[in-house]
């Protein structure tokens, strides 16, 4: 589709963050994807739910993991316009979690406006 | 419509990557278009030549190889999830193609649909 090659089409991309930043890689591979769809030009949000939210969480200590940490690689999604962040507030409550534990500033949004908004999406893609 | 599949899990260890395959075939059978399947995490694996399952159990491999020679459906590896799990051109499948998240990106873009199969 050659007319696609431009992109002048923006399509709107939720990327849902829902595990655990450790335990399993899909917290950063899913970082990794968004940080290359963010050099293409299209609306692109990040939804933090369930354990997803412990990814932001400040003072992650992984040297005894043996696994690089990379909770301050989502400071850097400002950088690549990927300006639309949102984290589920019953999650945040139910791990005894406020805003201020966060690495990055968010909007804190309910379950059920998130689910409004994953609703408007074009593509939705769980990590 | 024209759809594409995102699959993030491995051949047989988990239902994702036989709910994608099904998936295509349905679609396919009810005159939809698949235009690429696109394997990232553990879906990587799905992409090995190497898979030599008991001879009644399925062909996971095989079965996208000929999803993607009948409907010319274009099976794309994430390079960087591959190269951390040992996929590489020596032990691709037949139609297979390592590339790069920008290709999703694009899958995104160009298709009515992209379609997730995880955990």
């Amino acid at each position: 589709m050659a007319d696609n090659e431009d992109y002048e089409i923006v399509k709107k991309i939720m990327h849902i963050m829902r595990n655990a930043p450790h335990g399993t890689i899909y917290t950063y591979e899913g970082l990794e994807m968004i940080l290359i769809m963010a050099a293409y030009d299209q609306d692109i949000s990040v939804a933090f739910i369930d354990d997803g939210v412990y990814a932001l969480k400040k003072g992650q200590d992984t040297e005894d993991l043996e696994i690089k940490g990379f909770s301050n690689t989502f400071k850097a999604l400002d950088g690549y316009d990927v300006e639309k962040l949102y984290v589920d507030q019953l999650s945040l409550e139910e791990r005894g979690l406020t805003e201020d534990d966060l690495v990055i500033d968010v909007e804190v949004l309910s379950s059920v406006e998130i689910g409004k908004m994953m609703a408007e999406q074009d593509v939705v893609v769980h990590h | 419509m024209k759809i594409g599949i995102l699959v993030k899990e491995g051949p047989y260890n988990h239902q994702a990557s036989d709910t994608a395959y099904k998936f295509a075939e349905a679609a396919i059978k009810k005159g939809h278009r698949i235009d690429a399947v696109f394997f990232y995490n553990d879906g990587v694996n799905n992409a090995s030549k190497n898979m030599d399952p008991p001879q009644d159990d399925r062909d996971i491999g095989n079965r996208w190889v000929e999803l993607c020679q009948k409907e010319k459906v274009q099976m794309m590896v994430c390079i960087a999830a591959a190269k951390r799990r040992g996929i590489n051109d020596d032990v691709l499948i037949d139609c297979g193609e390592i590339t790069g998240l920008g290709n999703l990106t694009d899958i995104a873009i160009r298709n009515d649909r992209l379609v997730t199969f995880g955990d």
